[in-house]
């Protein structure tokens, strides 16, 4: 039998205007290269589903971060941190901007990483992966799943989300794949189409997939969203647009790995990065 | 948050939480993802104290229907309380 090993754990990267900001890291043994993947959670918050998707990663062969886009609300359990973040009006898109590109050059300084880096996001997570990719030049593919509000309305932009992510549009500077459910009112499949059409007018490489029979958050396995066959096959095609455009080379999946020395005495034990 | 219904109100009271009683500063009321109910989406009412950390909160996630009946239960109640008031300052 093969050996597999990962190492997840908590730790701290500079975030939005080099603040200090916690996030969780989950990444196969061994000496790489690995590609990259940060994750952006939900309205929910930092929690434990983000938790186990980081894992979940990097049992797919990713050095994978998920950074606490709630850090600056306080410490806490996820929800009342959520909670917190809700009536103080959310975060706002270029401080969600500052920090998520903290996570990509945190992960673009580590020497196992292949120089490729995916974004990933749910919910608002992936209204913040499309805007993040919109907005940085410094990622590879980005993964959008039921991204509520990329289409706004005047009445829905605020101080802390100025313009609606669809406005950005044409900077978007890597392939995108998004997931959506037909059932979703946030976003509707209008909302989708208008997305969709703008991604065409300007000529971007994506592609989009909708599942009937689905609604909002069909992955999240512990809600009654929850679609087994809409989640499986999206899982499926989010790996292989991964695989595609973010060269997980054959073998190295964790399943696979080929350990140093130092990780074989390592364990499982904390390490500097 | 994948809705934009949220509305916040000053307060003034106190509110039970897993650690005990707070001061009450602000009741949150939303209409978004719940953590706990099996619902897609549910009335949430915060009852905080925002100078205090996340953890000085005291939650409920309500289905739109149960939201509408406790929404008549407070407006009856503050009604009545209201005349009751009145005559106490009537001296009745």
């Amino acid at each position: 039998m093969a050996y597999e090993g990962m190492i997840a754990e908590t730790i701290s990267v500079n975030g939005d205007k080099h603040e200090p900001i916690s996030a969780y890291v989950a990444r196969p043994l061994g000496p790489g290269p690995f590609p990259g993947m940060v994750l952006i959670h939900h309205v929910p918050g930092w929690d434990e589903w983000y938790r186990e998707t980081t894992r979940k990663f990097a049992h797919h062969g990713y050095a994978t971060i998920s950074h606490n886009l709630y850090h600056r609300f306080g410490e806490g359990k996820a929800d009342d941190v959520a909670a917190k973040a809700r009536a103080e009006g959310g975060v706002a898109d270029d401080q969600m901007v500052g920090d998520t590109e903290g996570a990509v050059q945190w992960l673009r300084a580590q020497p196992w990483l292949n120089g490729k880096v995916g974004v990933f996001g749910t919910c608002s997570g992936g209204r913040q992966t499309f805007l993040f990719a919109c907005k940085s030049k410094s990622i590879n593919a980005a993964v959008e799943l039921w991204g509520g509000r990329v289409v706004m309305s005047k009445e829905e932009l605020t101080a802390k989300q100025p313009v609606a992510p669809i406005d950005f549009t044409a900077g978007l500077s890597c392939p995108l794949i998004g997931l959506f459910g037909n059932e979703d009112r946030s976003p509707t499949p209008e909302q989708v189409d208008l997305h969709e059409a703008e991604l065409k007018k300007h000529g971007k490489n994506y592609e989009f997939h909708r599942y009937d029979g689905a609604g909002h958050g069909f992955f999240y396995y512990d809600r009654p969203a929850y679609r087994i066959e809409q989640a499986l096959d999206g899982w499926k095609k989010v790996f292989a647009f991964l695989e595609k455009h973010l060269a997980v080379i054959a073998g190295q999946r964790l399943n696979n790995v080929h350990l140093d020395r130092r990780d074989r005495q390592r364990g499982g034990r904390r390490q500097d990065w | 948050m994948c809705t934009s219904i949220v509305e916040i109100v000053s307060a003034e009271g106190a509110g039970k939480t897993g650690d005990g009683w707070i001061e009450l500063t602000h009741s949150v009321v939303s209409y978004d993802h719940p953590h706990h109910a099996l619902l897609e989406e549910a009335i949430t009412i915060d009852f905080v104290n925002s100078a205090l950390g996340p953890g000085a909160r005291v939650a409920v996630e309500l289905t739109l229907e149960a939201a509408k009946e406790l929404s008549g239960a407070l407006a009856r109640a503050i009604i009545a309380a209201e005349i009751e008031e009145g005559a106490r300052h009537r001296g009745g």
